[in-house]
């Protein structure tokens, strides 16, 4: 059953993957297809456990990042895109060695972990994540209210009109 | 449980989506979006090792991961409405200006 559901979110992640990647026509429709893969990304990390993180991918990912892309892609009115995939020296010669890699990576990948471990019942909640987040973790946390803050500062002087002085 | 080879071929594949993204198209949002989805096959290696070894702390990564995803998103869509403003154009190839 979760394997089931896994395979069927890992389709709808890698369709969506693809849908962006290979729409040149329509901006806005490959960011809604990045928002299904953000979706079933969420899906698959409550399978894996990942309960505050799925919510978290959901609100953050597919509720703000993208809404944030599609705003901008609106915004600029943008014409048409191409590949320029046939502008690389050998092109065959890299696409046989990307596969060469990913079957290689595929090809040693069974039997290289165990069993996975025992977790307690709590694991991935906000709970426990909360709590360590704010005690070994909290140093992180507190600069990433720095980087937040440059950010906003970063994107708010980058997206004015003209700066002054 | 899902095996953590699954998970982990499956970040693979949508890493590799995220490179031809990068490698291949000339929009610059699309390039932007396509790093998003190389930082979310990440998020999802992350999830499956912490899975895996049942240590919270690679969920805490993914978190920390999240953050940095979406400050780089707000400066980088920041820097394309000001190239679009000067340039009319958020093709990759018009904005060569630092490329020897």
């Amino acid at each position: 059953m979760t394997l089931g559901l896994f395979y069927f979110f890992a389709f709808i992640a890698i369709a969506g993957a693809l849908g962006m990647l290979l729409n040149t026509r329509n901006t806005v429709a490959g960011a809604l297809s990045l928002v299904a893969t953000m979706c079933a990304l969420g899906a698959i990390y409550v399978l894996l456990d990942a309960y505050l993180i799925g919510a978290l991918q959901i609100m953050v990912y597919a509720g703000a990042i993208l809404v944030l892309f599609l705003f901008v892609v609106m915004l600029l009115n943008l014409r048409q895109d191409a590949f320029v995939g046939a502008r690389f020296a050998k092109p065959l010669f890299w696409t046989l060695a990307a596969a060469a890699l990913a079957a290689g990576f595929l090809a040693l990948l069974p039997g290289a972990f165990g069993p996975p471990a025992e977790i307690p019942s709590d694991f991935g909640g906000y709970r426990a994540v909360g709590a360590e987040l704010f005690t070994d973790y909290v140093l992180a946390f507190e600069v990433t209210s720095l980087l937040l803050l440059s950010a906003m500062i970063g994107a708010v002087i980058l997206a004015k009109r003209k700066i002054d002085g | 449980m899902i095996p953590i080879t699954h998970a982990v071929a499956l970040s693979g594949i949508l890493f590799l989506l995220g490179v031809l993204g990068a490698l291949t198209r000339r929009n610059l949002i699309v390039i932007l979006m396509s790093i998003e989805l190389m930082l979310n096959a990440v998020n999802l290696a992350l999830v499956a090792f912490a899975r895996q070894w049942g240590n919270q702390a690679g969920q805490l990564f993914v978190l920390m991961v999240i953050v940095v995803a979406a400050a780089e998103v707000a400066v980088g869509l920041g820097i394309v409405l000001s190239l679009f403003r000067n340039r009319e154009s958020v093709n990759v190839e018009d904005a060569s200006l630092l490329k020897w």
